[in-house]
């Protein structure tokens, strides 16, 4: 046990990889959700097909997949990524579809009467989203895109399969290094439960936050 | 490079066995995670407190973490404590416990969205508390929830390459095994990755069909 908490460094150097992948894969994921998911309620059929397909496409494919493609496949015809580029764009892209239906969903949660009261009120479609159906749409996503950022965490342990130093491959690392095995799994799982739990306690903040803004009360939600 | 289609012809039939081990250890696992994911709701509602509290504790506990550690866990930690099991049996077992806690939440919300009146109609009969959940409340409970479970057998199916980390010879082992041998990794990766949108895009097509005919049942 000593062993493991004399390699804290290497576990907080991997701790700090895992929440950089987390903030650039997350960044990527909401990103792709607006575009995709804004697409996906469009007005033009083309415009929602597209978001369909990307949606229909990278929820059906796996991350590690994805990544092994990005990694190994690619560079053979001359794309070459490092192996976190490859992974931030995987673990974003993945969990960026299951965003844009979270998007998706939450536009089309907002009553028509705002829709109706924009119209009489001659906006354009740029102002009605940024004024006034967006600032609604996102008290809805912010719960689900919380549990998305988390599994987005959890997801990238895989990328310790294509030798990036995050938590879990320090973990192999240190396994060998001092052969103690159940410490160091003991341990990374610990931290990742401790991440998770910050995380949840983030978005519960932003929930307040988003809420007190809207002039809604907590209890009125709850 | 180009892609190569003779040999895409000549690694199929070795990515096809990959596929039925992935298949194989989907399936499995989801048994595992379908019926312990029932066993955790129940613990929950047992009036014991501790009981209620542990099993909250471990199950956001194995939720919040990785699955691929939790394999490392079940592969490399359990034999220190003698307990050896093969590849395929931890990666099994794995995806079985990690998603039971996905699936307690499930069976909860089933079960929290059975009216109150069948449970107060269970007790005027004076059926004993065993019957009342084999026969009044879990049957209503389960059939509204079956969308739902499938879709966590599409989740599993997308979480099985994760098994490569244990060395299961599962699709994308396979497919990587093969690309190191030739050194070739265009083919046999994008061929995995083909593989799996298709089942998963025809199986949520078959869920999103469950779905519409559960809610017509209704």
């Amino acid at each position: 046990m000593s062993d493991v908490l004399d390699a804290y460094p290497q576990l907080l150097k991997g701790a700090w990889t895992t929440v950089q992948l987390t903030v650039y894969g997350s960044v990527l994921a909401l990103v792709l959700a607006l575009v995709f998911g804004l697409a996906g309620t469009a007005r033009s059929a083309w415009v929602r097909a597209v978001g369909r397909v990307y949606v229909e496409f990278f929820r059906g494919m796996a991350t590690l997949v994805l990544m092994y493609w990005f990694f190994y496949a690619l560079p053979l015809v001359g794309f070459r990524f490092t192996p976190m580029a490859a992974a931030v764009l995987s673990l974003g892209l993945n969990i960026g579809a299951y965003g844009a239906e979270v998007v998706r969903g939450a536009v089309r949660a907002v009553p028509k009467e705002q829709y109706e009261a924009t119209v009489a009120l001659n906006f354009t479609p740029a102002q009605r989203m940024r004024r006034v159906i967006l600032p609604q749409a996102v008290a809805l996503m912010l719960p689900p895109f919380g549990n998305l950022v988390i599994e987005l965490m959890k997801g990238s342990a895989v990328v310790s399969l294509i030798t990036i130093g995050d938590l879990t491959f320090r973990a192999k690392q240190i396994q060998n290094a001092t052969g103690e095995t159940l410490w160091t799994y003991v341990a990374i799982l610990l931290i990742y439960f401790v991440i998770a739990q910050a995380l949840q306690s983030l978005v519960r903040l932003a929930e307040r936050r988003v809420d007190r803004m809207l002039g809604r009360r907590a209890e009125a939600t709850g | 490079m180009e892609w190569d289609w003779h040999y895409t012809g000549d690694i199929l039939p070795d990515l096809l066995d990959g596929l039925r081990v992935t298949v194989t250890a989907t399936l499995l696992g989801y048994v595992i995670a379908v019926l312990l994911g029932l066993v955790w709701t129940l613990l929950r509602r047992t009036p014991s407190a501790v009981v209620n509290q542990t099993v909250r504790w471990v199950t956001e506990f194995i939720r919040s973490t990785p699955l691929l550690v939790q394999l490392f866990f079940l592969y490399y930690v359990l034999p220190t404590w003698g307990i050896t099991l093969g590849p395929l049996t931890a990666g099994v077992i794995g995806l079985g416990l990690h998603y039971s806690t996905y699936t307690a939440e499930v069976y909860r919300g089933g079960i929290d969205d059975v009216p109150r009146g069948q449970w107060e109609a269970a007790v005027a009969l004076n059926l004993p508390r065993s019957r009342t959940w084999l026969d009044v409340i879990l049957p209503q409970a389960i059939r509204r929830v079956l969308p739902t479970l499938g879709n966590y057998l599409i989740a599993m199916f997308k979480d099985s390459p994760l098994l490569l980390g244990i060395n299961v010879a599962e699709l994308l082992n396979t497919a990587y095994t093969t690309g190191t041998h030739t050194l070739r990794f265009l083919e046999p990766i994008t061929l995995v990755g083909v593989l799996f949108v298709l089942v998963s895009v025809v199986s949520s097509v078959l869920v999103r069909r469950l779905e519409r005919r559960s809610h017509a049942t209704d």
